[in-house]
């Protein structure tokens, strides 16, 4: 195996981590500033893929689109917030469980009742398309490296609006005690929404920056979730560091084993078992990684101690 | 026993029978929501097409969604048998789903047509005279991209599926037709969307062909994908990831690539015409091969019971096994397992206006049997 292959593997892990992270960055916010379980999040970054091929159809602007994704995950998530959601904060979270649940189902359908159910046309921009040569020698998508720089830039923004800006000062508060904010005048329930749509936009750029390249379907969200969810658990509920270094974990463990693993097997297997048994070891990585995280550290690697 | 219980007996007897003979029940558990459901849908849209167009209305259709889950498959697989009580099952799309319902469907004596699903282990040793399989063995369209490979002049081929039960069956299928040798072999998790890692690997790999099955949105997210990594290497797979539903979500990237399918829209008889036609018209969208197969499977079951009743198992199984019907791929035949022998063809992705369709330019595989028939015994 050449280091080319590794160098461009290792760009792959990095590329799907950071993908991972802005779904899991609104879901460990979610979670950390009002204790609620949204299993809707995948529906979320679904709505901004859907909204992004519509008007990536009608228009012809990539640019469009990803701003229509995001405002139309951010509008879903408002509505789902204000009408649905804010019943569940005193509730536990089997109701919210059960309610975010029944909430997949009903933008799943309605998603196929607005748009069919055939998958949907959205392309990489030409501007963006094709491989580009990297020192060295490495072809690599120009695409895939965008989206690191905007996972990245991302990541940069949110910490910034976490730690220097007045909404991150009120959102750590709310994380650490909701009710003493509220007490000391801060609007919650506007923060609440605030924190939610911010979350919900997240995960719809990141549905349209991922649909490009991949099919933007009823259910897409679904995978993308559990996989959110093993994020937040590894990197601690509520932290930002903790989800983009639990993302870049969570991408680069599922990429690289997916490929060493098999390649292990084949020392001492035959090639069609060692393919099989490596890939199906491969596809527990994750969870093995995060069994171990979590005997280590039961509250993840940046979550708040007990 | 008195004169009046006998006569309740004999009256219940005749109700029973009366109620048999009134009409046909077929359950058909598919995929209608989630990621495979175009599947599903256009099974069952091709199916109802057929029943229309028979014009019956003593053949009752129960249809339920499974979800893509075995689970609720294999419940809803309960609830048809034991409580609606149906005649023939049909639908299932998805392999392991089949695994799940076939075996137990067969063994209580109902009939199961398959409109897709075609597992090794059903046509082996695992056939059953009340199983049909009306669509292919899973390995058929795989073998057909075999022996393309090789008319194509491939030498060196990367392959790779998904790791569950037919996805393995298309390994096996394309590697026992293809003469050349293999650059690599990779199983790739089943629903995975992102192929970044393993298109770096068809790049190192220094093949000059990539086999690949990757049905439905699988197959959409590694087209393009590909398309957009800078490796040229020509592509070959089975219809699942050029079928009609999925070629205009990718776009550019499948023209000119070439698959293997049993059945495609310019196969010239009247019947593929006329289904052609009416499917448009009706559903206003190109039949994919999917469509064809529930609107084969339907006339099946029509031709069946115009010969005889379900109730009457051994003539219903005869009048299945003859096939008599106007097939969309024109004649069509039963082997000794059950699984049909049929031409496989190779077709190339076009561009027929704004809509991305296929072509046949040739036959890949004439009057292809699968290789299961031998260790079936029934």
């Amino acid at each position: 195996m050449s280091t080319i292959l590794i160098i461009e593997q290792v760009l792959n892990g990095l590329q799907f981590g950071v993908m991972l992270f802005l779904m899991a960055a609104g879901l460990t916010l979610i979670f950390g500033v009002m204790g609620l379980i949204n299993l809707a999040h995948g529906s979320l970054y679904m709505v901004g893929a859907f909204a992004a091929a519509a008007v990536a159809g009608l228009t012809g602007s990539f640019l469009l689109a990803l701003v229509a994704a995001m405002a139309a995950a951010a509008m879903a998530g408002m509505l789902i917030e204000t009408v649905v959601i804010r019943r569940l904060y005193a509730t536990d979270h089997l109701d919210q469980v059960l309610a975010t649940f029944a909430l997949i189902l009903i933008f799943s359908e309605g998603t196929r009742w607005i748009f069919g159910s055939f998958p949907l046309f959205l392309d990489i921009p030409d501007a963006l398309s094709g491989p580009v040569t990297l020192p060295g020698g490495i072809e690599y998508p120009f695409y895939r490296l965008v989206l690191i720089g905007v996972g990245l830039a991302v990541a940069a923004g949110l910490t910034l609006l976490i730690n220097r800006t007045r909404i991150g000062i009120q959102i750590r508060a709310g994380e650490n005690d909701r009710e003493m904010i509220a007490a000391l005048g801060v609007d919650i329930s506007r923060l609440y929404t605030l924190v939610f749509a911010l979350g919900a936009a997240l995960a719809g750029l990141a549905g349209a920056l991922v649909g490009a390249i991949q099919s933007v379907q009823v259910g897409m969200g679904e995978p993308v979730l559990i996989l959110a969810f093993v994020v937040i658990v590894i990197g601690g509920i509520g932290s930002i560091k903790g989800a983009l270094v639990g993302a870049l974990l969570v991408g680069l463990t599922d990429t690289l084993g997916g490929i060493f693993l098999p390649e292990l097997f084949k020392l001492f297997m035959a090639p069609a078992t060692a393919s099989s048994a490596g890939s199906a070891l491969a596809s527990m990585a994750i969870y093995i990684l995060m069994g171990v995280v979590l005997i280590w550290r039961p509250t993840g690697l940046y979550g708040a101690r007990a | 026993m008195t004169f009046k219980s006998l006569i309740l007996a004999a009256g219940l007897a005749g109700m029973a029978l009366g109620a048999q003979a009134e009409g046909v029940k077929v359950g058909m558990i598919t995929t209608l929501s989630g990621g495979g459901a175009g599947l599903g849908i256009d099974v069952r849209d091709g199916f109802m097409l057929a029943i229309k167009q028979s014009g019956r209305d003593d053949i009752e259709v129960v249809i339920e969604d499974d979800q893509r889950k075995p689970d609720i498959a294999v419940q809803l697989a309960d609830k048809m048998i034991q409580s609606e009580k149906v005649d023939v099952m049909t639908g299932i799309i998805w392999s392991n789903l089949a695994m799940a319902v076939v075996p137990a469907t067969v063994a209580q004596g109902k009939f199961y047509l398959s409109p897709n699903a075609g597992p090794s282990a059903l046509a082996g040793k695992g056939c059953n005279p009340n199983y049909f399989n009306v669509a292919w063995q899973n390995d058929n369209l795989h073998e057909a991209a075999g022996a393309y490979a090789n008319t194509a002049g491939y030498t060196n081929s990367f392959i790779l599926a998904p790791n569950y039960p037919a996805g393995q069956d298309a390994l096996t299928g394309y590697k026992r037709t293809f003469e050349g040798a293999l650059a690599g072999e990779l199983f790739t998790k089943l629903g995975q969307t992102d192929y970044a890692a393993e298109i770096a690997q068809i790049r190192a790999s220094g093949a000059d062909s990539v086999f690949f099955f990757l049905p439905g949105g699988m197959g959409i997210s590694f087209l393009k994908q590909y398309a957009d990594s800078g490796v040229d290497i020509p592509v070959v797979g089975p219809a699942f990831s050029f079928d009609q539903g999925i070629l205009q979500a990718v776009g550019d990237a499948a023209l000119g690539v070439v698959n293997t399918s049993q059945w495609n829209k310019d196969i010239d008889n009247p019947t593929n015409k006329a289904f052609v036609e009416t499917f448009q018209a009706e559903y206003g969208r190109l039949p994919s091969l999917y469509a064809s197969q529930g609107f084969d499977t339907a006339n099946l079951l029509i031709s069946a019971v115009e010969a005889a009743s379900p109730a009457d198992a051994d003539a219903f199984r005869a009048a299945l096994k003859a096939a008599n019907f106007d097939s969309t791929r024109g004649d069509f035949a039963f082997g000794s397992n059950n699984h049909p022998i049929q031409n496989i063809y190779a077709r190339e992705v076009i561009k027929e206006g704004d809509v991305f369709t296929n072509k046949i330019i040739g036959v890949a595989l004439e009057n292809h049997a699968d290789v299961y028939a031998a260790e079936c015994e029934m």
